[in-house]
């Protein structure tokens, strides 16, 4: 563990050196395990943020405050600390940048994790693949990584980033205040005959309900591909 | 808390998956026994709880059971009733 990084109030990166780390995909996890003392184990998954870069790599984690796991990585862990994990996991839920656009990513909360490491390869790759993203926060205060984004927007690679605000909106927004809807993803997304290749990710009723939409608005289930969270966040 | 809200992506087995088998199997494609749908395993629905031995793979089509993965006691136990075939990389031959 080399570095924390507060990315919101309840949110905390972790900046990871792992010898021997094989080179990740993005969009691929890793599954920490956590010991008690009295050798109870608790296991959680956890997206990798980072674009592959030798053996370093970040964990972006969203605290729960009545959660088991993320409160001590989002809480109590700290720098030079030593974390048990598994990985990099996952062949499903990737992106390169061979694969091509245009790229449709919908997030809400935390589900921004390994999308971010898809836009970050793509930085890092100088692809110019049209790419949109929609990104759904409950407070502008919550938005992560909300100004790396804004740089990655202003470097006009063909990167379009659309928040919605699902809570408290600051005074004189302008952008959108409500869940992401069928309305609001037809509007975003390009036409299904462009035939975009789509990552949905976050709390499992957004990303239900977002492909649900999607698949309304015509969008082939095939290229369609989600990654739940589970219950909560977002 | 209903079980849909519980619901996750095949994909989130893949490291169970991997203590079991050699490949990558949640970009491997399989064939569902009870309608016939064919997708890869991380398309699928999986219900599998932190705190509970077992895990679940549902048909992201018609919610029949795929694969059973449950350990406890030691061992893992794997069961496949609902999968007719399934399809991985055969890494060898790739390159
Ligand atoms: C593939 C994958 C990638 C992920 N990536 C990230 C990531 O990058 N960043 C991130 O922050 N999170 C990520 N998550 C979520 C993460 O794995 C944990 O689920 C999350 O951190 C909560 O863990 P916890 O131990 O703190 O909470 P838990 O103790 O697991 O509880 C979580 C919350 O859900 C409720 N809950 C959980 N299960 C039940 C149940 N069966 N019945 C009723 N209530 C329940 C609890 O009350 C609590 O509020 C990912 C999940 C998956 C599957
Ligand atoms: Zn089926």
């Amino acid at each position: 563990m080399l570095d924390l990084v507060d990315e919101t109030p309840r949110v905390r990166s972790l900046v990871l050196a792992v010898p021997g780390w094989p080179e990740h995909l993005a969009g691929q996890h890793v599954d920490v395990r956590l010991t008690a003392e009295d050798g109870y184990q608790a296991e959680r998954s956890y997206s990798i943020a980072s674009a592959p870069a030798g053996e370093r790599l970040t964990l972006t984690v969203e605290r729960l405050d009545d959660g088991e796991v993320s409160p001590y990585l989002a809480g109590e862990l700290r720098a030079g600390d030593e974390l048990e994990l598994r990985g990099p996991i996952g062949g499903y839920f990737v992106w390169e940048g061979a694969l091509g656009g245009p790229l449709l990513l919908v997030a809400g909360g935390s589900g921004i994790c390994p999308l971010m490491a898809m836009l970050r390869l793509r930085q890092a790759a100088a692809s110019a693949v049209p790419t949109r993203l929609l990104y759904s926060s409950r407070s502008l205060e919550d938005v992560i990584y909300r100004d790396e984004l804004d740089r990655l927007v202003a470097m006009g690679s063909g990167l379009e980033v659309i928040h919605t605000l699902t809570r408290s909106i600051p005074e004189g927004w302008s952008g959108l205040h409500r869940r992401i809807d069928t309305a609001m993803l037809g509007a975003v997304a390009w036409p299904p005959a462009e035939r975009p290749l789509i990552f949905v990710c976050g709390p499992t009723p957004l990303v239900e309900s977002a492909a649900e939409s999607l698949v309304n608005l015509g969008h082939e289930p095939a290229h369609i591909k989600t990654e739940r969270f589970g219950p909560t966040g977002g | 808390m209903t079980e849909q809200e519980l619901r996750l992506d095949g994909n989130a087995a893949a490291g169970l998956l991997q203590e079991i088998f050699v490949h990558e199997v949640t970009a491997a494609r399989g064939a569902c026994a009870a309608c016939g749908s064919v997708g890869p395993m991380g398309a699928q629905h999986l219900y599998m709880s932190p705190r509970s031995p077992g895990a679940v793979l549902r048909c992201s089509a018609c919610e029949g059971v795929l694969m059973v993965i449950v350990r406890a006691g030691g061992r893992f136990r794997l069961g496949l009733q609902g999968l007719v075939w399934i399809e991985m990389q055969d890494v060898d031959a790739t390159s």
